[in-house]
């Protein structure tokens, strides 16, 4: 088991910057997931680890050692790869003892260790079969397996789960969770799915346009995201950005639909009227009960979902707001439905940087 | 995108594929029964008449220690030809699947020599090994080594297999490096983090992945050594000297054409037929039935 250091990596194609400089320590036996859009660097991050390919800038620390100019048969990490990458002219057990063959373990030991980790992932029935003849989630297992029984100081997974139907997905990656923390080996994860982030990282590191635009634990993202970039990834439906300005000596803000709202944690920094972005996730709006005074929402489209209902609609304002409402028994399209914006519920951003605006001490 | 044409009659299915049999009626059925018949035959030395023999043709033939000494050639000659054309050509495919510079223009120049016909490629080959007129023939007389394929059997059977294989290398290379970019990169990349060194990898992942190309390319390479090498060994040797690399195909065209012994030859292309047809089936039932993995 190791740790594993990032300090300052970049990378280039050509003249096309993909990676801006990232830092980032993980610790021993910890898990953390890269997220991201398509683009934003997170697989280049990953095989740069892995030894795949050479970073412009910065230096890969494996328990403190440079590994940066080794190739990656040299790194002892082992991946699991998006498409898994099983060697299709090999049986599964051959597929898994490849890795073990190369360092010369003795046979019974390949055999026995091949056996174990087979047991542990209940593939000790496909041991003879070849990839093809493997449904999805049984490759999942094999190259899940692959990598564990080499029994390496990383393991690296690239959207290993992306290729899965959505219900072996789920149960692929409470699997991988369960397993990573009872080999306790550190991991580094990648995935577009914000899901499966939140769901999966003891930290994550949200990387938007190459860099890391927020690296935090999952709970800390949610509720203190860095900047609006993080705070419409995060969280499903996305969370709603209204444009306003900073009143009230820095106390509250006036939306441009006119209402002003207080900030319920302190004064933000700045002049008076500096724009400001604030967020509201769906599911801390409310419905305005008789006699308060709500921001009508012209309701346009209601999804219920059982449980709850997903409304979608327009301000006064015209900006597109999304709220989560409890139960069935919601508003039809068509209806205007006056909301409450609750004052702990809201995220101060500055228009223009994108950055949060935390209150200033008291 | 497969669409299946339905054809209302049957006159203009058949007359679309009428091109296609007139061809080969022409070229491969009526010559093929021409040479099945001339081999139970035997013509009188003016060719005015000739008699019913039955398998008298094949029996001799297959007596004949020429005929003997001109099956071990073609087998030495294919062997060696397959070996050097698939072994250079995968080398080659190695490299070239590597990005590098202008890798571009160096699969074109490695794709030339199957344009050259066998003749011409004879041709450059000779200005090269000519012992008083080639430059490496020349060459390797001034560094005390004795170098005339026209005399030295071994050496001119060396001089045909490089040519031929020389050709053939390029048809090879085109395969071979389909074969290698159609094999996943992330297939190897697993493989460099499970510790194998490009060697290693080379061996364990992508050559077993390229068997399926390498099975046929080696029937299709023994076909070329068998047949298609005539215009070169015409060239360069004349199947000399002393008959050291007169070949099955070389042979039929030394007893037919210039012995006349019209019945003999023609019993040894009907030998090399069946070579061929079992051949074509072999590869058949592999390329269809059997993909290594």
């Amino acid at each position: 088991m190791a740790t594993l250091e990032l300090a300052g990596v970049r990378k280039s194609f050509g003249a096309v910057p993909v990676l801006h400089g990232i830092d980032l320590a993980v610790a021993d036996g910890e898990m953390v997931v890269i997220v991201g859009a398509s683009g934003c660097g997170k697989s280049t991050l990953l095989r740069i680890v892995a030894g795949l390919e050479t970073p412009t800038g910065g230096r890969v620390l494996i328990d403190g050692r440079d590994v940066t100019p080794l190739e990656p048969a040299d790194r002892d990490i082992a991946m699991v790869f998006q498409n898994y990458a099983l060697y299709p002219h090999m049986s599964v057990f051959d597929n898994m003892a490849y890795g073990l063959k190369i360092r010369r373990v003795p046979r019974a030991e390949i055999r026995r260790r091949v056996q174990e980790t087979a047991e542990l992932l209940g593939i000790s029935a496909l041991l003879d079969r070849r990839p093809r003849q493997l449904s999805g989630g049984q490759r999942q297992r094999v190259a899940m397996g692959r990598a564990i029984v080499r029994e390496p100081r990383l393991f690296l997974f690239d959207e290993p789960l992306s290729n899965l139907d959505a219900k072996l997905r789920v149960q692929m990656r409470a699997e991988i969770r369960r397993l990573q923390r009872r080999l306790g080996v550190t991991s580094l994860f990648v995935t577009h799915d914000q899901t499966e982030a939140m769901t999966l990282g003891d930290r994550l590191v949200v990387m938007h346009q190459g860099r890391a635009a927020q690296i935090a634990t999952p709970m800390e993202v949610w509720a203190r995201p860095a900047d609006t970039y993080v705070a419409g990834f995060i969280g499903s439906p996305a969370m709603n950005f209204l444009e306003a300005r900073l009143a009230a000596e820095g106390r509250a803000a006036a939306l441009a639909a006119g209402p002003v709202l207080r900030f319920a944690d302190g004064a933000r920094p700045g002049p008076e009227g500096r724009r400001l972005v604030l967020g509201v996730r769906p599911e801390h709006v409310r419905a305005a009960a008789a006699g308060e005074d709500g921001i009508p929402l012209a309701v346009d489209l209601a999804e219920p979902l059982g449980s709850e209902t997903v409304l979608h609609g327009r301000l006064p304002g015209g900006e597109a707001f999304t709220a989560r409402l409890p139960g069935a028994g919601a508003p039809q399209a068509g209806t205007v439905l006056p909301l409450l914006l609750p004052a702990e519920a809201l995220h101060v951003f500055d228009a223009e940087t994108g950055r949060r605006l935390d209150p200033l001490p008291a | 995108m497969r669409r299946r044409v339905i054809f209302r009659g049957k006159v203009l299915p058949y007359l679309l594929l009428a091109p296609q049999i007139a061809v080969t009626l022409v070229f491969f059925f009526w010559p093929a029964g021409q040479a099945i018949r001339q081999s139970v035959l035997r013509e009188d030395p003016f060719g005015l008449r000739s008699e019913f023999v039955g398998l008298e043709n094949f029996r001799e033939v297959l007596a004949d220690p020429l005929y003997l000494n001109a099956v071990w050639n073609t087998a030495v000659f294919s062997a060696a030809v397959a070996a050097l054309a698939l072994g250079a050509a995968l080398f080659l495919a190695v490299l070239a699947d590597k990005q590098i510079r202008g890798a571009g223009a160096y699969k074109t120049l490695l794709i030339w020599p199957y344009a050259v016909a066998p003749a011409v490629a004879a041709v450059l080959w000779l200005f090269l090994f000519h012992p008083s007129i080639g430059l490496v023939g020349r060459a390797l007389n001034a560094a005390g080594i004795a170098w005339d394929y026209k005399l030295n059997g071994a050496q001119a059977m060396a001089l045909v297999i490089l040519a031929s294989a020389w050709k053939q290398v390029s048809y090879n290379f085109i395969f071979f490096l389909a074969g290698l970019q159609s094999i996943p990169r992330s297939v190897l990349e697993a493989a460099a983090m499970d510790g194998a060194r490009p060697a290693y990898r080379f061996w364990t992942v992508v050559f077993p992945l390229l068997s399926p190309t390498t099975f046929f390319l080696v029937v299709v390479n023994l076909t070329y050594a068998f047949f298609d090498t005539f215009g070169v060994i015409h060239a360069l040797t004349g199947g000399g000297p002393g008959k050291a690399t007169e070949t099955l195909i070389y042979k039929v065209y030394v007893d037919g054409v210039q012995n006349l012994n019209l019945g003999g030859s023609a019993a040894q292309s009907v030998i090399l037929m069946a070579i061929v047809i079992a051949l074509t089936a072999v590869q058949f039932r592999h390329v269809e039935r059997r993909v290594h993995y």
